[in-house]
């Protein structure tokens, strides 16, 4: 419902008729989320949410009756196809940094739009003006608020897709007195809109000040996320997602449109979600994800210090040579899989052993990869189907009975000294128990350090072997001895 | 907007953030990356301001704010297309056994 709309003048059918409209949006939106939440329905709620923002633009074009939409047409056609293009093309292996691009997109969309309506509504006057008409300070507070949340999402976005691609280093970058400096340009911002609310009346210098706001918390989204380090994105993409939903949320209350806060709220509350299982599956607080710099620096002393001693190695043959013995097989995939595009060759494997007669599962740790799910994603390309991925309570205590596991890429989230080590960084992290299996096979390029930095005591487990190489090369090594044994 | 509407909103708000987190808070992890690129594109919805700034018509000649609205029409057509496109794609890959 337009607020602002109501407020003037008689009903119009076509006002009437677009709210009824945007109800029924809503209410597909809402339902279209149930229905994304399950398997089964998944696709189909997929469907109904486009259908539902198909109908609420419709809606808006029958509410603004004649008008010279060209403007409106050119954005829609472009921005269209330039979606669908990089939809179509985009690899299931760089899905993380597409939805951050996307998500930045929508957090830039929507500071144009606070910056927008206040040029539209100030129609040469001045924010007070608009005031007046319009919101009083409940609307220009939000206006505000619209521009530092969605600038912040969007340089904290492009900053993430840059560290996701690799076009910029995964590790953190810590700033000197970073804290004092991302408090500063908060605080600044806030003051600003402050004073462009109540105490400037100049339109000029009011524009003005707006546009600073944006461009200092253009800086302040960039030195958000530079600290953050590349394995603890799934919880800054989840985040971030909440951001760009907020940032619509508050540029309806700018508008006085409801079908944005409640259609934000549902994105906002569904990032916060993602946002608190990925912290607790790390154990870490939110806090020290985001301001806690994790991952700089090798951790001094306790699981982080010490040559490794009595590792052992396997080649591509040994491997298979038990594999193919195996009757309980679990697969551990992790970033390295994915780094690889391994997960043809995983499937391709897996499907060789089973028809040998082998039970294959694969235990998925939810921070296992660059966002929430990453690792599902990509094994459903393979087709993998879903039933065979376990979550890790589901799987944790069946290790003991697993004959072999096969570790791809993943480290830190199965490291036991997050079990026992009180030194260790990881410590508290709930983490698979591989090494209660009879044999693991642990595939990496090196004996080097994972995200955290920390040694990784499963390597010098009596039963796990360190098979060296590229993830890919290794699994098609290991195919070609299976398909000859 | 009166005070009466912005209380409103306030509780539509209110009512939607709790929905949202009934709503979502069972989601397999299977499902975290398509939700989240799905929840992506309804973010999208900011679309219909970015409609309202690029309008030209009674009350609203062409300005800054035209030029604006249009970029931002493009920015969260690119979100929404793409964003329900591309978890279309994920979510055709999720297959069970049978």
């Amino acid at each position: 419902m337009n607020f602002v709309a109501s407020s003037s003048g008689p009903l119009e059918w076509n006002y009437i008729a677009a709210n009824f409209g945007y109800l029924a949006s809503v209410v597909m939106f809402m339902l279209a989320i149930m229905r994304m939440g399950r398997v089964k329905t998944a696709r189909s709620g997929n469907f109904l949410a486009a259908a539902a923002m198909l109908l609420a633009v419709v809606s808006s074009f029958v509410e603004m009756g004649k008008i010279n939409p060209a403007f409106i047409i050119a954005g829609l056609v472009i921005g269209g196809a330039v979606g669908a293009i990089m939809a179509k093309r985009v690899q299931m292996t760089q899905m993380p940094e597409m939805v951050a691009l996307l998500n930045g997109f929508g957090g830039l969309a929507s500071t144009l739009v606070g910056l927008a309506t206040f040029y539209a509504l100030s129609g040469g006057g001045n924010l007070s003006m608009m005031m007046i008409r319009d919101g009083g300070w409940f609307g220009a507070i939000n206006l505000v608020l619209t521009l530092i949340v969605g600038s912040v999402t969007f340089t904290g976005s492009i900053i993430a897709f840059l560290k996701l691609s690799e076009k910029m280093s995964g590790r953190p970058i810590l700033l000197p007195m970073r804290h004092v400096l991302n408090a500063l340009l908060l605080i600044i911002p806030l003051a600003m809109g402050v004073a462009a609310v109540w105490f400037v009346s100049n339109p000029i210098l009011v524009g003005l000040i707006l546009i600073g706001i944006v461009l200092i918390t253009f800086v302040l989204g960039v030195t958000i996320v530079i600290p953050i380090g590349g394995g603890d994105m799934p919880v800054v993409i989840s985040l971030l997602n909440s951001y760009s939903g907020i940032a619509a949320a508050l540029a309806g209350f700018t508008i006085g449109e409801a079908v944005l806060v409640v259609s934000g709220s549902l994105v906002g509350a569904s990032g916060m979600i993602l946002t608190q299982i990925m912290c607790k599956a790390m154990n870490r607080s939110l806090a020290n994800v985001m301001f806690g710099g994790f991952g700089a620096e090798p951790a001094a002393g306790g699981g982080g210090g010490g040559e490794y001693v009595g590792v052992k190695s396997a080649d591509a043959e040994t491997a298979a040579m038990i594999m193919q013995d195996a009757q309980n097989i679990v697969i551990v995939p992790g970033y390295g899989m994915a780094v690889a595009q391994a997960q043809h060759a995983v499937r391709e494997m897996a499907k060789i052993l089973e028809d040998k007669g082998a039970t294959i599962r694969y235990a998925v740790h939810p921070v296992a990869g660059r966002m929430p799910g990453h690792m599902n994603v990509l094994l459903a390309e393979a087709n993998v189907p879903y039933e065979q991925l376990f979550e890790m309570d589901q799987i944790n205590d069946d290790f003991r009975n697993v004959d072999v596991v096969l570790v791809i890429g993943a480290n830190d989230t199965v490291n036991p000294s997050a079990k026992t080590d009180k030194t260790s960084p990881l410590f508290g992290m709930p983490v698979m128990n591989v090494e209660e299996a009879k044999t693991v096979f642990t595939m990496k390029r090196s004996l080097g350090g994972g995200f955290a930095q920390v040694k990784n005591t499963l390597f010098e487990c009596p039963n796990n072997y360190m098979v060296y190489g590229d993830a890919r090369k290794t699994l098609e090594e290991i195919i070609k001895a299976l398909k000859e044994g | 907007m009166d005070t009466g509407a912005i209380l409103m909103l306030l509780y539509v708000f209110v009512l939607a953030c709790f929905a949202g987190y009934q709503l979502i808070s069972k989601v397999p992890p299977t499902l975290h990356t398509p939700l989240m690129s799905g929840a992506n594109a309804i973010s999208g919805i900011t679309i219909l301001g970015a409609m309202l700034a690029a309008r030209i018509g009674p009350g609203a000649p062409f300005n800054a704010s035209t030029i604006l609205g249009m970029l931002a029409v493009a920015l969260a057509s690119i979100n929404v297309v793409g964003g329900f496109m591309v978890t279309d794609r994920m979510m055709g890959m999720f297959k069970s056994k049978n």
